[in-house]
């Protein structure tokens, strides 16, 4: 690698241009450039010991219960039941509603502020989405409890009941809290994921795509349908895999409007729970080590589920955008 | 069929103000002095605020900058000029982990080191929770900001014969300032507002406290405990909070991008 | 300019915090647990640091389970719970901190309280209906059951909506002990414990007993279960029980105390008061407990312990009332205070 200038503790040879001078000073040096490293270390370190602690105070559970959990749906601590398929459906319906709603208008926005808005307008627009990405997941559960779920119950619920009620998703009691609720929640809280990220995505484009398109004589709608998308899909499913990932672990939001009911029930209107929002209500409250180590053996999982999550999102993302953007 | 991308925008925008404006109505009430001045006060004794639980956020939040801050910093610079190999690869990637991983996840992982250790529900844990969760965004908004500087203002130094240290130091980082900074209020603002760690680290409190080792009350929890709770004046409070937190990580929010307007991580 | 206003930032964070360090007491305590204790702890406690002492005591409301759990894990000072702790628990106290000392703080109802528009207050339910519709057998307000015990109420065509705790809960366990002893169904079906499966179709968890009440405010068609304070003072309706002796009763503090009056000693072992004899007795009650370590591993703390709690079943309980409580029968007073002094500091 480095023909021409020795390499010194570590250093590349960039911040050591030995060709003109050897470095004077090594111990300083190493002492600064080394407490770089230490930084750098200890995140590595973070995350791996976030993923030991979690496991090992999982470790009961998951040696007695093991997956066995994944096949009940009786969420019963008193009596050491522990199934978690009910939180899971919960957490599946909700963030597959969410992911279906916010996925088609956060990608639709995004084309609208990276391809079809002028520049004047697509930054102040932006900017206000992804200021939506700013409001703390408390501030919309409380909004979700007081104005959303009224109008679930009041309105959409009994509209949806009257036009869809043919379908078993669309009938029962309106509720007003329950997953489909829930779900638009999570919806409105991923939605500048989706939007912010698929942006860039579409920025990434290459000019020469659309030009050609444009030269073929194709309308500004075939262009972006035709080339743009095409070109960007991978990257759009990754912005959409990240944004599932934030509606997988969001706790606080889901709790307050998800009605908090182990079970699994086929209409939308129904209370539910999810993993997450099991952890903040019964966390502090498990009684016994199985119990505990159950609920944080929940936290494992999510901490998992974000974890793979990433990696398939990052890859695509990054396959979309192009080691360029990465180096800019 | 372009208008289909501008109801999409319309429609993500409006989520914004109907949700901010509605907070501002309800909230902007219930935000006078007492509020910023007064401890909670039981069911039925009026006058109370949420003094103690905006105090205690500022001693967790400021808790957790002294934490994340200076690692998040000199990891972000590592990334920018020195990281290369093994090291560095890993450390993006699991700082890229670390910003997807639910909060509530991080506050079962503080719970477990910290709390259960203690033996005491604290400030400390709550910022051993906030402080993971900043942590990754600093690193990688220091890292662009750090890369952006030309690498020729140090090459220059360097040919001059400044250390190699000194080079980064009293030349790199400075240039990277705003950038730096918008990282910090970047991750501030993440965390400000964060509820789901605090429920099992810094549990709430009704009184002043200052001590780290004890419980104390935050902001976005007493938002929780009191949204939910069926008492018409607790809610007015929740009401209160939940503005205040708005205003606080937008302000924030906007500081950031105003000083750094590069694209930022997600 | 940008250094000025971080140094001026700065120095208001720091007046701010030494504003507040003069402002924090010497002594503090914390406590978690019962939510059903919650309206009257948060009185009692705001006082006593106001007039009697110094002492400051955080309560934290996580229901009755998360107090055994925080205080067996030691990471609060006192736990309290409707329930006093079962022998599992104590077993599980015990390996972690010695002999526990368990003494009555509070007496309560359990409201059943409901949201069906148009309909007052003081709905007649026997105890056949209450567990028919917390079995999920009777899912309408406008079922012939409920018009039959209340002749002329406008009942709606409305679908019952059940309102549980989600959280482990003592005010479940006084519930559920009602209904074990009342329906036969229900105690094979379900049972009674602080956390239960809830049978009915139509039902949704709520966090604590506040988070309960607040449901049923807004949902119509709700009925649950919560502490007595919480529905008169959010003016929410509440049922009349068909007590023991067949008499419907509403939930007052008398008819709670009538209740009490008929069990006038309680321990640990043996602390159901529902479904009392006689005819003024309401059928759900129940006391609330704190638990404390026997052996204080801190002496001082240990003592403002003592005294606090020494000042709570006593001239503590003038604020129960205040609060919609019941005041401690003077004969469970003295109990209290007996396990109090069995504390070592």
């Amino acid at each position: 690698m480095s023909q021409d200038g020795v390499e010194v503790a570590g250093i590349p040879r960039v911040l050591s241009p030995s060709r003109l001078r050897p470095p004077a000073n090594p111990i300083g040096d190493r002492i600064v450039l080394g407490a770089f490293s230490a930084a750098a270390w200890l995140v590595l370190l973070l995350v791996v010991a976030l993923f030991i602690s979690l496991t090992i105070a999982a470790w009961p559970a998951i040696k007695t219960i093991g997956l066995a959990a994944f096949r009940s749906t009786v969420w019963d601590p008193t009596s050491g039941k522990f199934g978690l398929l009910a939180f899971i459906y919960g957490t599946v319906v909700t963030s597959a509603i969410a992911l279906l709603l916010a996925g088609p208008i956060g990608i639709g926005a995004a084309l609208l502020l990276a391809e079809v808005a002028p520049r004047r307008l697509a930054l102040p627009v932006a900017m206000l989405i992804e200021l939506l990405a700013a409001v703390p997941s408390v501030v919309f559960g409380i909004w979700g409890l007081f104005v959303l779920a009224p109008v679930m119950r009041n309105i959409v619920e009994p509209a949806l009941a009257h036009a869809l009620g043919f379908l078993p998703l669309f009938q029962g009691y309106f509720y007003g809290v329950g997953m489909l609720t829930a779900g638009i929640l999570l919806a409105i809280m991923i939605l500048p994921t989706v939007s912010a990220i698929s942006r860039d995505i579409f920025e990434a484009v290459p000019r020469d795509q659309r030009e050609a398109m444009l030269a073929l004589g194709a309308t500004k709608w075939e262009m972006l349908t035709r080339a743009v998308i095409p070109y960007a899909r991978s990257g759009i499913i990754g912005a959409l895999v990240l944004a599932l990932g934030r509606a997988i672990g969001e706790a606080m939001a889901v709790t307050m409007v998800i009605g908090n009911k182990p079970a699994i029930s086929l209409s939308l209107f129904a209370p539910a729970y999810t993993l997450a929002s099991v952890l903040a209500n019964e966390f502090t409250e498990a009684t016994g080590q199985q119990y505990l180590s159950v609920l944080i053996g929940i936290g494992s999982m999510l901490f998992v589920i974000s974890m793979i999550v990433n990696v398939l999102a990052r890859v695509l993302v990054r396959g979309a955008s192009g080691p360029s953007r990465k180096r800019a | 069929m372009l208008v289909l991308t501008w109801l999409c925008a319309g429609i993500a925008a409006a989520m914004l103000a109907i949700i901010v404006i509605y907070v501002i109505q309800r909230g902007g009430p219930a935000l006078n002095l007492a509020f910023f001045t007064h401890l909670p006060t039981p069911v039925g004794v009026p006058g109370g605020g949420a003094a103690n639980a905006i105090v205690g956020s500022l001693v967790i939040i400021t808790m957790a900058s002294a934490i994340a801050i200076p690692i998040g910093v000199l990891a972000g610079i590592y990334l920018a000029l020195l990281g290369r190999g093994f090291l560095a690869q890993a450390v993006r990637f699991f700082s890229d982990v670390l910003t997807g991983v639910p909060s509530i996840a991080i506050g079962v992982f503080a719970y477990t080191i910290v709390v259960v250790p203690q033996k005491h529900f604290s400030a400390n844990a709550a910022a051993v929770a906030l402080s993971i969760i900043m942590l990754p965004i600093i690193v990688r908004t220091t890292e662009e900001a750090v890369k952006l500087v030309n690498p020729a203002i140090r090459e220059g130094a360097l040919a001059l014969g400044v250390d190699a240290w000194k080079a980064i130091v009293l030349v790199t980082v400075p240039c990277a300032r705003a950038g730096i900074v918008t990282g910090a209020l970047l991750g501030l603002a993440r965390v400000a507002g964060e509820s789901a760690p605090l429920l099992f680290t810094a549990f709430g409190s009704q009184f002043w406290t200052l001590q780290p080792g004890a419980p104390t009350a935050a902001l976005p929890l007493l938002v929780f405990q009191y949204a939910i709770a069926p008492y018409k004046d607790w809610q007015l409070v929740a009401w209160g909070g939940a503005l205040t937190l708005i205003l606080l990580v937008f302000l924030l929010n906007i500081t950031a991008r105003l000083l750094f307007p590069a694209k930022l991580p997600r | 300019m940008n250094r000025q206003r971080l140094i001026i930032l700065g120095a208001a964070l720091g007046a701010l915090f030494g504003a507040a360090a003069i402002a924090a007491a010497d002594m503090q305590i914390t406590g978690a647990g019962s939510s059903f204790d919650n309206p009257f702890f948060q009185r009692a406690f705001y006082e006593y640091s106001r007039s009697v002492s110094g002492v400051q005591v955080n309560y934290q409301s996580i229901g009755s389970g998360g107090g055994i759990q925080q205080f067996t894990a030691k990471t609060v000072d006192f736990g309290a719970s409707d329930v006093p702790l079962q022998p599992a628990e104590m077993k599980a106290a015990q390996a972690s901190g010695g002999d526990v000392v368990q003494f009555p703080v509070t007496l309560g109802g359990v409201a059943v309280a409901y949201n069906v528009p148009n309909v007052n207050t003081g709905v007649k339910l026997s105890p056949d209906v209450l567990a028919g519709i917390m079995l999920g057998d009777i899912t309408n307000w406008n079922d012939a059951q409920i018009a039959r015990l209340n002749p002329g109420v406008p009942f709606p065509n409305l679908p019952i909506v059940v309102v549980h705790r989600a959280d482990g809960s003592g005010t479940t366990y006084i519930f559920t002990d009602y209904l074990t002893k009342v329906s036969a169904q229900w105690k094979t079906k379900v049972g009674n414990a602080k956390v239960v499966n809830w049978p009915a179709a139509s039902s949704v968890g709520a966090k604590g007993n506040e988070g309960v009440a607040g449901q049923i405010r807004n949902t119509p068609g709700a009925i649950g279960y919560v502490e007595l304070a919480y529905v008169l003072q959010n003016q929410i309706s509440y049922a009349q029980l068909r007590n023991a002796s067949g008499q419907f009763v509403a939930p007052t503090l008398q008819t709670v105390r009538n209740a009490a009056a008929k069990k006038p000693n309680v321990n640990p072992k043996d602390f159901s008061i529902v479904n009392m004899p006689g005819a003024g007795s309401y059928p759900i009650c129940g006391y609330s407990w704190v638990m404390l370590w026997k052996n204080q591993p801190d002496q001082s703390k240990g003592k403002s312990l003592v005294g606090l709690f020494r000042w709570l079943v006593t001239d503590g309980q003038t604020f129960a009332v205040r609060v919609n409580y019941v005041s401690l029968p003077s004969n469970v007073q003295a109990q209290a205070a007996k396990a109090l002094a069995s504390i070592r500091t």
